[in-house]
């Protein structure tokens, strides 16, 4: 193996990377809260008692669980407008794709969380003459809440790794760039390797806050 | 919306995906098979009492569950050639990726496993006279198998979403085909959307699956 | 040998003969799928009255108590409080079958509130203090001040005992400290009765006796209770009335000392019996 490693020329053309860095950022912070959004409507009517609302919900859900990711950035970045006869911008596109596939999966962490939530809670509240509304806001939720924070870290890395899918509608985050950057220097060996423990970096670190603020909201236990 | 859906060109190009098929089930099983069987010698060594073949399993996992499919995908197809110096086919490339990702995440799961057997089966078979070599291999792995067959299952599913990144690499799979339809005909409604659908029916039953067992496990547990 | 929880000084017969009563259950029945948990249940508790429920497991009796405070929801027959039937009778199901009841939301919380519970399993709020269990109730259902709530809750903490625990979280206590702070939860809502659920089962038996304690000090104030317990010790002084529940209907009713000491009926006997064979 004699290959001769040279960073230098990726290394130069690091505003390129940070550029590629900064919109992966951006694109799964947006993509977080609308598919949070996405996730918290989609939770409610899956635990409503009405069929009609719950199964139309269920079908949602499952429908993004069992299909790739790429399928859906294609499908909104082609298919869809042409049938609304408009145009997507890769970001938006990237953003929808994103958030209704995480959507669907946030749902199941909320949901999750909900049932979790022991008989003997629903009953304690109740007994003390408290409403759906009151006990749902004081008693059910904020337990649900912590324990719905490991799965929700979990559903939110997921995410950010598939962020790197919006390089296939040629929308400049990180993987893109990276691209740029290896049909400029023709270094795809130190180009992939560096965009690699760039996420890297991103992802242990992200999870390392995680591990903090869970730590600080499950103090009770 | 007065958008005509062409049906008589989805069931024109039908035969076409399901060459693509085909392929993702090519792609699919021997990753996944590979993926877990390595994923065990991964686990065995995370569990070692060797602190080099502890950190060595502990970087190797965490590099492929901290990074992008995508970029390991494309990291092995033209990164990787470069450092062993041999050229690798796109289809080689994305199965190497995927059963190497798959390995990272088995792991996990059968480190798991393998922690959540009581310390009591270790102590019972250790009292027999039993060597720990014959203790994993007797009683704890049977029991691990049967354990975590939800979570492989899952991780059947993960692995069939992420084969359809291959396309990225051009091997000729179901997304592949797809896309390469959809660009021709200039029909992406159609043509994805049946993309998706395959992708569905092909996914949904391990899901299923995968939820059946885990709800009867629960009912014995 | 003496025992401490036994009391000696709970006045006798206290309800007044005249005293109209506070809930009233007229034809209760009880399906759990195929399964007639309770089958036509009469019965009136007015205020002073301490009832023990007893009977074997499976007999219907906490399904009774949750009935009464709509933990579980009746399948047929009235509940009234105050003489009033609670829900709205909306026509037959079926042919032949009992009207079908609905109960807004809103009727169901004022029953609650005026009928608390403690549980088998405390059911206390883990995320909150102590303090912040017994205050949650005033707060959240009687809309009350924070500070006046917490005047409350702390009042009924020290009457339980655990004044000096209010800003522990449930986890770090014991069953039996957990248990008093479920029942002082359920006091400072200032309930017209209290519905006991089997409050000792899930104690160890070292601390069974101080709930039983607390138990006895309320039955001392004259507070209307119904307690549903294995602890026939106990249901005898603490009770002015014993029903003896088997099969979904009380099978014999009368004073401690008539269904404890004195059954006529066989099917009671033979359950005492399975208590008393042990005893030394």
């Amino acid at each position: 193996m004699s290959y001769q490693w040279d960073f230098s020329p990726v290394l130069t053309r690091w505003p390129l990377l940070l550029d590629g860095l900064l919109n992966t950022v951006k694109i799964a912070a947006i993509a977080i809260v609308f598919g949070v959004l996405v996730g918290l409507v989609l939770a409610l009517l899956r635990l409503s008692p009405r069929r009609y609302l719950r199964l139309p919900a269920a079908a949602f859900v499952e429908f993004y669980r069992n299909t790739p990711p790429i399928v859906h950035f294609f499908w909104f970045f082609y298919a869809l407008p042409v049938v609304l006869n408009i145009s997507l911008d890769p970001l938006v596109a990237a953003v929808l794709a994103l958030s209704t596939q995480s959507g669907a999966f946030y749902a199941e962490v909320f949901r999750g969380g909900i049932r979790s939530i022991e008989r003997g809670q629903w009953e304690g509240a109740k007994a003390l003459g408290m409403t759906h509304t009151q006990l749902m806001r004081r008693i059910v939720v904020p337990q649900a809440a912590t324990r719905m924070i490991a799965p929700f870290v979990e559903r939110s890395f997921e995410l950010i790794k598939t962020t790197a899918l919006a390089s296939t509608l040629a929308y400049g985050e990180l993987l893109y760039q990276a691209m740029m950057v290896n049909s400029e220097t023709f270094r795809p060996l130190e180009v992939y390797t560096t965009v690699a423990l760039l996420y890297l970096v991103l992802l242990v670190s992200c999870s390392a806050l995680a591990r903090v603020a869970e730590a600080r909201l499950t103090a009770y236990r | 919306m007065d958008y005509a859906f062409d049906f008589a060109l989805v069931v024109e190009t039908f035969p076409i995906l399901m060459r693509g098929f085909v392929v993702t089930l090519e792609l699919w099983l021997p990753s996944l098979a590979i993926g877990l069987a390595a994923g065990l010698v991964l686990a065995l060594a995370r569990l070692s009492r060797s602190r080099l073949l502890r950190g060595g399993s502990l970087v190797y996992i965490e590099l492929f569950r901290d990074t992008p499919v995508l970029i390991q995908l494309i990291w092995f197809y033209y990164a990787f050639p470069i450092l062993i110096g041999v050229q690798l086919s796109p289809f080689t490339a994305a199965l190497l990726g995927l059963a190497l990702n798959s390995s990272a995440y088995g792991a996990e799961i059968f480190r798991g496993g393998i922690q959540s057997i009581a310390r009591g089966q270790w102590e019972g078979a250790k009292a027999l006279g039993m060597r720990r070599a014959d203790v994993l291999r007797r009683i704890i792995l049977p029991q691990v198998f049967k354990l975590m067959l939800p979570a492989f299952t899952n991780r059947a599913v993960e692995v069939a979403k992420m084969s359809s990144l291959a396309s990225v690499l051009s091997v000729h799979e179901l997304m592949y085909q797809g896309r390469l339809l959809s660009s021709t005909y200039y029909r992406p409604f159609e043509i994805l959307t049946t993309v998706a659908v395959v992708y569905f029916v092909l996914i949904y039953p391990a899901t299923f699956l995968s939820m059946t067992l885990e709800r009867r496990m629960a009912g014995k547990g | 040998m003496p025992d401490p929880i036994l009391p000696v000084s709970i006045p006798s017969v206290s309800p007044v003969p005249a005293a109209p009563p506070i809930l009233q259950v007229s034809g209760l029945h009880k399906w759990f799928g195929p399964l007639h948990v309770l089958q036509g249940i009469d019965f009136s508790v007015a205020a002073g009255e301490r009832v023990a429920i007893i009977g074997g497991s499976g007999s219907g009796k906490s399904t009774f108590l949750r009935c009464l405070n709509f933990m579980e929801m009746p399948t047929a027959g009235r509940i009234a409080l105050d003489g009033t039937p609670l829900g709205r009778a909306v026509g037959k199901a079926a042919p032949g079958k009992p009207d079908e009841v609905r109960y807004p939301e809103s009727e169901l919380c004022r029953v609650r509130e005026r009928v608390g519970m403690v549980f088998q399993q405390f059911n206390l709020f883990p995320h909150m203090t102590v303090l912040e269990n017994a205050m949650e109730g005033l707060v959240t259902v009687k809309r009350m001040k924070k500070a006046e709530a917490r005047e409350r809750a702390l009042r009924e903490l020290d009457k339980v005992g655990l004044g000096g625990k209010t800003d522990v979280y449930p986890g770090r206590l014991s069953g039996g400290q957990q248990q008093r702070v479920a029942i002082a939860r359920a006091l400072a809502m200032e309930p017209e009765i209290l519905l006991f659920d089997e409050p000792t089962s899930s104690l160890d038996p070292e601390l069974v006796g101080e709930v039983l304690r607390v138990i006895r000090q309320l039955a001392e104030e004259g507070r209307t209770m119904l307690l549903v317990t294995h602890e026939l010790g106990f249901a005898y002084h603490f009770a002015t009335k014993v029903i003896f529940l088997a099969d979904g209907v009380f099978h014999e009713v009368g004073t401690p000392d008539e269904v404890l000491k004195h059954p006529r009926q066989e099917r009671t006997r033979a359950f005492l019996e399975r208590f008393t064979e042990f005893s030394f």
